[in-house]
């Protein structure tokens, strides 16, 4: 059994022992109303119908769909990056006016900087901060440390493998210790192995700082493995259908019976919804 | 632990496929050079309209034995790193302004594109009417000659920046001039780096065209006295020399950083 530090956390593979005080953890969010409307070719399309949902903090949320049902522009607006058409975001009772640390989004390219090295692309957020050299190649060592790539600090985003760009990624959004990771599909080019062992790897984090999370994913068995409820999205105009909560003991495993079985509900649900379901995978 | 570990292989030493396409342009020049002494030596032109290979190593060693060429190509740098570094400066900043605000590059940035048009070496009548046959005037076209190239590389690099990488900046707390600093222009820089060069290229030709005119020591006006002398030896000489200044500046300061770039950037 490994042993790694979170924080103020030690989390063992097994499970999690609190060493001092106990995480900050997430914070809990509302979404209000939020719609988005935009102007192509003199058609207005409506992107997303308006969502109501509320997170508490620390939960887990998926929310599963196809392509093009909303999601993404969905996690743009609670990020502050993409404006809503009408609709408010509050984080932790704050209204959201725009980007902020408290909540960072994550990106299915990983969006790592090509001209920084590993160490220096975790390092970007501090410094942003303006936190001092020496504090900030500390803290991204323990996250390099917490994503496994010990030893890979010196090595550039075209000399990583996907999977440990997207390691790269993770630790240079918690490096930050942000109260809400806002996940666009992070596993979504991954080979098959790489994504089973991120989702492990991200379940274990999540577990031992209890932040707030929301997943999106067009993945049904990803979705019911990591969340804590599975919310699925249909197309046209984007909104969603229908929640499921999971119950399931965690860790899960996807070989699990129980966990089919609640995937083979969802994709039901899925097909039912609309023909587009093709564009959801069952694997 | 991952395992997924990629590592740049790298070739070291003399293998024998690096070491062919080098012999083949070693005999290449033998040739070339042997055709070219021939020619001389058949005597269809007197010697000092086309004298052979010889003559004008010896002329060029002369030349830098006597100090004239050495003091002309440090003329002509210092003009160049003068006008080059003007340039540098205008450039960055108004393709950087070009690129990010529209209305800059909807005016601004179409004269720009049509002065790139202009031959640089068109400016040197009006830089000498405004400034005479003065340094000014020289550093004048040396600054115009790669200022329009500088501008639309970096103008292309920045506009052509990732919506993903600013993106990621915002939502990891950038905001303001660090965005520009730290995203935009490092994003840009392959971008800016051929504007660069192309720039420089210009630069230097424009140089050798304005010094053909002044009476002041330097390689262009070593050329043109080579000529008033009916000096060919001098005047082949001489353009030995400009191509010898011309590829080392770019081996010795653009290939590689060119090569750094590509690597770093995993372009190449």
């Amino acid at each position: 059994m490994t042993e790694r530090m979170v924080g103020e956390v030690q989390i063992t593979r097994a499970g999690i022992t609190i060493q001092s005080e106990p995480p900050p953890g997430g914070i809990p969010l509302r979404i209000a109303g939020i719609h988005k409307t935009f102007v192509s070719r003199g058609r207005t399309v409506e992107a997303l119908h308006p969502v109501d949902l509320d997170v508490h903090a620390g939960e887990f949320i998926c929310l599963l769909g196809p392509s093009g049902c909303g999601k993404s522009t969905l996690l743009s607006i609670i990020a502050g990056l993409d404006s809503a058409s009408g609709g408010t975001v509050w984080a932790n009772g704050c209204e959201v006016r725009g980007p902020g640390t408290d909540r960072v989004l994550l990106f299915q390219e990983a969006a790592l900087f090509p001209w920084l090295d590993v160490q220096r692309n975790v390092e970007f957020g501090l410094r942003q901060a303006g936190i001092g050299a020496k504090e900030r190649a500390e803290i991204a060592q323990r996250f390099i440390n917490l994503v496994h790539l010990t030893g890979f600090e010196r090595s550039y985003t075209h000399q990583l493998s996907g999977g440990m760009r997207q390691r790269v990624a993770l630790a240079r959004a918690l490096a930050l210790d942000p109260a809400v990771l806002l996940m666009d599909e992070p596993f979504g080019a991954l080979d098959a192995l790489t994504r089973d062992r991120l989702q492990i790897e991200l379940e274990t984090i999540w577990a031992a700082t209890r932040k707030t999370i929301l997943f999106v994913t067009h993945n049904v068995r990803e979705a019911i493995a990591l969340g804590d409820r599975v919310l699925v999205f249909a197309p046209r105009p984007g909104r969603i259908i229908r929640e499921f909560r999971i119950n399931l003991p965690r860790p899960r495993r996807l070989e699990d019976h129980a966990l089919v079985d609640q995937a083979a509900t969802i994709l039901k649900v899925l097909h039912e919804s609309d023909d587009t379901a093709g564009g959801v995978n069952a694997q | 632990m991952p395992n997924e570990t990629r590592t740049p292989s790298r070739q070291f030493g003399i293998s024998r496929e690096s070491l062919t396409p080098w012999l083949r342009r070693l005999a290449f020049y033998l040739v070339l050079l042997a055709l070219w002494e021939g020619v001389a030596r058949a005597g269809f032109w007197p010697e000092y309209l086309f004298p052979g290979p010889f003559t004008v190593l010896e002329t060029l060693i002369r030349g830098l034995r006597k100090g004239t060429f050495v003091t002309a190509t440090l003329v002509s740098l210092r003009r160049l790193a003068i006008g080059y570094g003007i340039s540098l400066v205008l450039g960055l900043t108004l393709g950087l302004l070009i690129g990010r605000i529209k209305a800059l590059n909807e005016t601004l940035g179409s004269l720009v594109l049509g002065l790139q048009a202009l031959p640089s070496v068109c400016w040197l009548p009006l830089a000498i009417l405004w400034f005479g046959l003065s340094e000014r005037a020289i550093i004048f076209v040396v600054v115009l000659g790669a200022l329009f190239s500088i501008i639309l590389g970096v103008e292309a690099g920045v506009k052509n920046t990732p919506p993903l990488y600013l993106k990621a900046a915002h939502t990891l707390g950038a905001h303001g001039i660090a965005i520009y600093t730290q995203v935009v222009l490092p994003a840009a820089l392959p971008a800016i780096l051929s504007g660069l060069k192309q720039g420089w290229s210009f630069a230097w030709r424009s140089l050798m065209a304005g010094e053909l005119l002044y009476f002041t020591l330097s390689l262009g006006n070593l050329l043109q006295t080579g000529r008033d002398l009916n000096d060919a030896a001098q005047v082949m000489a001489v353009m030995v020399m400009i191509i010898i200044v011309g590829v080392s500046l770019d081996q010795s300061i653009f290939a590689p950083l060119e090569r750094r770039v590509r690597e770093r950037w995993g372009l190449g």
